[in-house]
């Protein structure tokens, strides 16, 4: 009892100190523990990189600098929601917690405490509706997206007709593997292909039934939705039985380097979905070096710098940057809170130019949101792993999804959100 | 016919997958056998194997990352790999220091106690290793290779199909795990029945004070145990970090040796073995037939319904020691 | 000098029998009360309120659940998560069918129906002993998991498989969702766990408790002196996932607002419900308090020391956590090993005779 009100005490006193008052605060919730570190770490180097590299190179953002205060969560909803109250309070803009999980939780909070919730290519899909989700945004794309296009490129592949062929999902066995199914369903209706549902339970080290299953019924792709040791398990698998390589896509959470190395050169070949780029060769990463690696200021020493989780970490945070600044010229003032940064998202345009002046040229798709709009286009690509030379590298161009089938999913869902939460539409 | 085959298929693959479990499950019943305890962290234990394996393999510094935080420095690698054998032997070696570490600093210390208390002690080893792996190693994923082969076994899929006209899939990893748990149990076996120090830890398994009294020293039993146990959650971190990458969730692989132990006993090696067998089959079977009929993913919880259902008959495994109660 | 029972004196049986015997210890738990429901509520923030006391609250209700069945009734279980679950779930459907009923019965029904699942799986219990119930009931967790995660009409058909909570009010204070206010939130969990605390001390020191102390000090002496180990065991499998599915509803319906079943009701919450008994003490009421407390606000606690105070990096400060907290389990260990209840009883015993121990 005594130790448990002297570590009260002592927590409150160090509450009481806090982090100093910055300028521009994004609390990072990142996870470099737990069954997911290997993908979270790689992420939130990247997030902290660029902000370090703005702070480092332009002073932060119109003169203002950026504070990313890290809270380890261990992809644990309950640390999730921990970090979220400890860091609400400190003028905090902007959540960007990298989790499904967390982020459902953070849905109705971040819009009861009117701070913004950033989810890139994860969290809810139906939050690309900003009638209901007003403090929700999930540019660039989301997991239905990510299916839709999935099936464009087999499409492609087999020249436009998937009639009659049978595509089979390996997903994770949480509320992150199923988003797609029922996209897929309806996308099978669409093209006449046959979809087999192949649950696997987290962790998912053991897959042997699962791949038995896709041997014997020979479907023509496999589209994986993994995260974790999962997908290493899944790729290892796919190869055992092999499965040709170019005919399984994964989505974009499984497609890191870490996600096909363990596989060796059975992975060759093997596809995902991305809607950033990958590796060095961008004018950004000389900047990156000279005023974050080589000044010692990288996050962990910068090793995993060019990754294609790593890069998506930059890409997280560069989006949140232009909504700044987007922010701070409609506000006219530096200074800004997380409504006026709201407003930011929502007059948010990045062209392909400007992402050229970032340095980043061809690194994502233009995106521009509004207030109906909270998703972008929703475009995504392909990137084929190269087991010789240890990298992924593009092999389509930004493809637009099905917006046919998923415009009504999403009126859909988000409808039947906006009913339970009772929520009244808004964008006039 | 073809349905047979596939069955057939499915049976093969259950039963080394059944190996495979049974490599886990060893370990706590190494333990359990000799000092009754429940070791919850034998799954954590196959992990910091693993990882250690993996950092004297290429040349890690251990703990890198908190002397760079502290000191400014970037150092991480010595700049030299180590062959497997000779890493593996290290490893080993780090093991018996560690299980000299838990015999002096936890064990030593709560002699006599009962065996929840046991059980508790072991869950603070877990958290404490956990952290520990990740310090020393990294956090990262990192394959495993130790010459192990993988993939579809050509020579067993031309044989199949000859033989049915179907040709089973059989991993090659799995023929080695089944070669390697064959002669693993071999050797402990052996070392049990015919030396010394086997035929002392099997006195102390069965009565305590009585081979106390006889001169055996329990703390050198208890060592004994321990590294026995970690070298065999070598060998599993070895298979499973091969099959998968070693990294976090290789700890968590000790979910899938509960119902093994359940089903074959807490006090049977052969136990270990038969009970991993008939789990890997059953869940495969099941997921196979009825899976696709309740929507899949019942592995996970099939295996602890089946030893669940074993259990209701024997209430002490398979091949546990009868449970004799008196007043 | 000041705690001792000089002075103290009781005239009837009753007042021999009280839970706090000496006078100190009485003015102590008052005190502890009013502090409880008179000040913290005035005081405390959402920071508090959401990451300290109601997952204490919570936990210490879950814990208090277990160590029925473990601590009283002997019979090691680790299919807690599940049985959250099923209260949890229970809750969502009650509320989201009946939303007119107010949010509390439906707490205490989900209690009711937990207990009733519980039974169900309490079932073995009466041919399986020691570790081998602990993992038989395993299989509880794992199959509860996966049906709640794969039969839809638990979830009302969403497409994630997310429920998540609508909101509900007492007395016209809202109590769930997202706009709850901090003391509201931590009332009713503060409710819930003095109330059930209450029940849990009363039943256990009364016959059914001596049925499963004798059930759980051994079965067949206790049958042979007349216990019926089909009800005492059962009752307590009963009792325990009462409290246990009230835990896992506040748990959903208070504390997290949405939930996924395979990440908040895991097997890893098993595991930690039954560490905090065995860390707080087996068949002690106030160990189940001091176990939740101990591994909630440690963690919390020394991530904001390492983080927040010495300005370590997360990850390195998540790993020296996890080790700090593995060390001082076995720390307590040696010390005492019957948990923190123990220490606590010994240092009363010890505060008797201070400063005059001979």
């Amino acid at each position: 009892m005594t130790l448990r009100f002297a570590s009260l005490a002592a927590a409150a006193v160090l509450m009481a100190a806090g982090p100093a008052m910055a300028d521009l605060v994004v609390p990072h919730l990142s996870y470099r523990t737990g069954p997911y570190a290997p993908n979270g770490t790689q992420y939130a180097d990247g997030f902290n990189d660029y902000f370090t590299l703005l702070n480092e190179r332009d002073g932060g953002i119109g003169g203002q600098k950026i504070l990313t205060p890290e809270c380890e969560t261990a992809y644990n909803t309950e640390k999730g929601v921990e970090c979220y109250e400890a860091t609400k309070g400190d003028a905090a803009l902007i959540y960007n917690p990298m989790s499904t999980g967390i982020t459902y939780q953070l849905i109705p909070k971040a819009g009861a405490d009117q701070k913004v919730l950033y989810t890139p290519g994860y969290g809810r899909t139906s939050a690309k509706n900003g009638k209901v989700f007003e403090w929700v945004f999930n540019a660039p794309a989301n997991y239905w997206d990510g299916a839709s296009v999935a099936v464009k490129h087999m499409l492609e592949q087999e020249g436009g007709d998937v009639n009659g062929k049978k595509i089979a999902l390996v997903y994770h066995n949480s509320a992150y593997g199923k988003e797609p199914i029922r996209t897929l369903q309806e996308l099978g209706e669409k093209h006449g292909f046959e979809l087999m549902e192949v649950p696997v339970d987290p962790p998912g080290q053991e897959q042997k039934s699962q791949w038995l299953q896709i041997r014997r019924e020979k479907p023509d792709y496999v589209i994986l939705y993994g995260w974790g040791v999962m997908n290493q398990a899944a790729i290892q698998e796919a190869a055992n039985i092999r499965f040709p390589m170019d005919h399984m896509i994964g989505i974009w959470w499984s497609g890191s380097e870490v996600d096909v190395q363990p596989a060796g050169a059975g992975a060759d070949g093997y596809k995902s979905l991305t809607f950033n780029g990958v590796g060095t060769d961008y004018p950004f990463y000389d900047d990156l070096k000279t005023h974050v690696i080589d000044a010692g200021k990288a996050s962990q020493g910068g090793q995993y710098v060019g990754s294609a989780v790593y890069s998506r970490g930059v890409y997280a945070a560069l989006i949140i940057g232009e909504a700044i600044r987007t922010a701070q010229e409609l506000a006219g003032s530096p200074e800004i809170d997380a409504a006026q940064l709201r407003d930011g998202f929502e007059a948010l345009n990045i062209t392909e130019e400007r992402m050229a002046e970032l340095g980043l040229p061809d690194f994502g798709q233009p995106i521009q949101l509004s207030c109906e709009n909270h998703g972008g286009a929703g475009m995504a690509r392909l990137q084929q792993w190269d087991a010789d030379e240890q990298k992924w590298s593009l092999i389509t161009d930004f493809m637009e999804p099905d917006a046919e089938v998923l415009a009504p999913l999403i009126e859909e869902d988000s409808a039947a959100y906006a009913q339970e939460a009772g929520i009244t539409p808004r964008c006039g | 016919m073809e349905q047979l085959l596939y069955t057939a298929e499915v049976v093969v693959n259950g039963l080394m997958a059944g190996v495979m479990y049974s490599l886990v499950a060893l370990g706590f019943v190494l333990i359990f056998k000799a000092s009754g305890v429940f070791n919850y962290a034998q799954g954590v234990l196959a992990l910091f194997a693993a990882l250690t394996l993996v950092g004297i393999q290429q040349g890690q510094v251990p703990f890198a990352h908190l002397i760079n935080a502290i000191t400014g420095s970037h150092l991480e690698h010595f700049g030299w790999t180590v062959p497997s054998l000779l890493a593996i032997l290290l490893t080993a070696g780090v093991m018996i220091l560690l299980a000299l570490a838990i015999e002096k600093l936890v064990l030593q210390h709560l002699v006599g106690q009962a065996p929840i208390i046991l059980f508790m002690a072991t869950i603070g080893l877990a958290y404490f290793l956990e952290g520990l792996g990740d310090i020393m190693w990294g956090a990262n994923v990192k394959s495993l290779d130790v010459g192990i082969p993988q993939g579809i076994s050509e020579t067993a899929e031309a044989w199949t199909a000859q033989l049915t006209g179907y040709g089973f899939f059989i991993d090659r990893l799995d023929i080695w795990a089944t070669v390697i748990a064959a002669l693993l149990v071999a050797a402990l076996v052996a070392f049990s029945q015919y030396t010394k120090q086997g035929r002392a830890m099997r006195a102390v398994a069965d009565d305590p004070q009585a081979a106390l009294s006889v001169g055996i020293s329990l703390r050198f039993i208890w060592i004994m145990v321990w590294s026995i146990a970690g070298f065999v959650a070598l060998v599993a971190g070895i298979m499973w970090g091969t099959k998968s990458g070693v990294q976090f969730s290789l700890s968590l692989i000790a979910l899938k040796a509960l119902p093994v132990l359940m089903l074959g006993g807490f006090t049977s090696i052969p136990g270990a073995i038969v009970g991993g067998l008939i789990i890997g089959v059953g869940e495969k079977l099941f997921e196979y037939s009825i899976g696709p009929m309740v929507g899949g993913a019942t592995e996970n919880w099939f295996a602890y319904v089946l030893a669940l259902l074993f259990l209701v008959f024997r209430p002490q495994g398979l091949f546990g020691e009868k449970i004799i109660e008196r007043v | 000098m000041f705690y001792r029972e000089a002075g103290d004196f009781k005239t009837t049986y009753s007042d021999d029998s009280q839970t706090f015997p000496l006078q100190l210890d009485r003015m102590g738990y008052y005190a502890v009360l009013a502090v409880a429901f008179l000040v913290v509520p005035f005081v405390i923030d959402d920071y508090w309120a959401t990451s300290v006391m109601v997952p204490f609250l919570i936990y210490a209700i879950a814990t208090l659940g277990l160590n029925i069945l473990t601590g009283y009734a002997g019979q090691v279980s680790l299919g807690t998560g599940g049985f959250m679950a099923v209260g949890a779930y229970a809750t969502y459907k009650l509320t989201t069918s009946f939303p007119d009923i107010s949010i509390l019965i439906h707490i205490v029904l989900a209690g009711f129906i937990t207990a009733l699942v519980g039974m169900l799986f309490g079932l073995p219990s009466l041919r399986i002993k020691g570790f081998y119930l602990a993992v038989a009931t395993l299989a509880a967790q794992f199959f509860l998991v996966w049906l709640f995660n794969k039969v839809p009409w638990f979830y009302n058909y969403s497409a994630s498989g997310q429920i998540t909570m609508p909101e509900r009010t007492v007395l016209g204070q809202l109590v769930t969702g997202p706009s709850v206010s901090a003391p509201a939130k931590y009332l009713v969990c503060l409710v819930f766990a003095v109330a059930l605390a209450w029940l849990a001390r009363n039943l256990t020191r009364g016959m059914l408790g001596r049925q499963w102390m004798a059930i759980r000090d051994m079965d067949i002496a206790a049958e042979i002196i007349g216990v019926n180990p089909l009800k005492a065991k059962l009752t307590a499998f009963g009792v325990s996932s009462f409290l246990i599915g009230i835990a896992g509803a506040l748990f959903f319906a208070v504390y997290l607002g949405a939930a996924e079943v395979g990440e908040a009701f895991g097997i890893n919450k098993s595991f930690l419900v039954l560490f905090m008994v065995i860390i707080g003490g087996l068949g002690s009421i106030f160990g189940s308090f001091a176990g939740a407390a101990f591994l909630v606000l440690l963690p919390v606690f020394l991530k904001n020391v390492l983080v927040g105070g010495m300005g370590w990096p997360t990850d390195l400060a998540a790993h020296v956590e996890l080790m700090i907290v593995g060390a001082l389990i076995v720390f307590f260990l040696i010390v005492e090993p019957h948990g923190l209840a123990q220490l606590w009883r010994l240092t009363k015993e010890k505060l008797r005779l201070w400063p005059f121990p001979h």
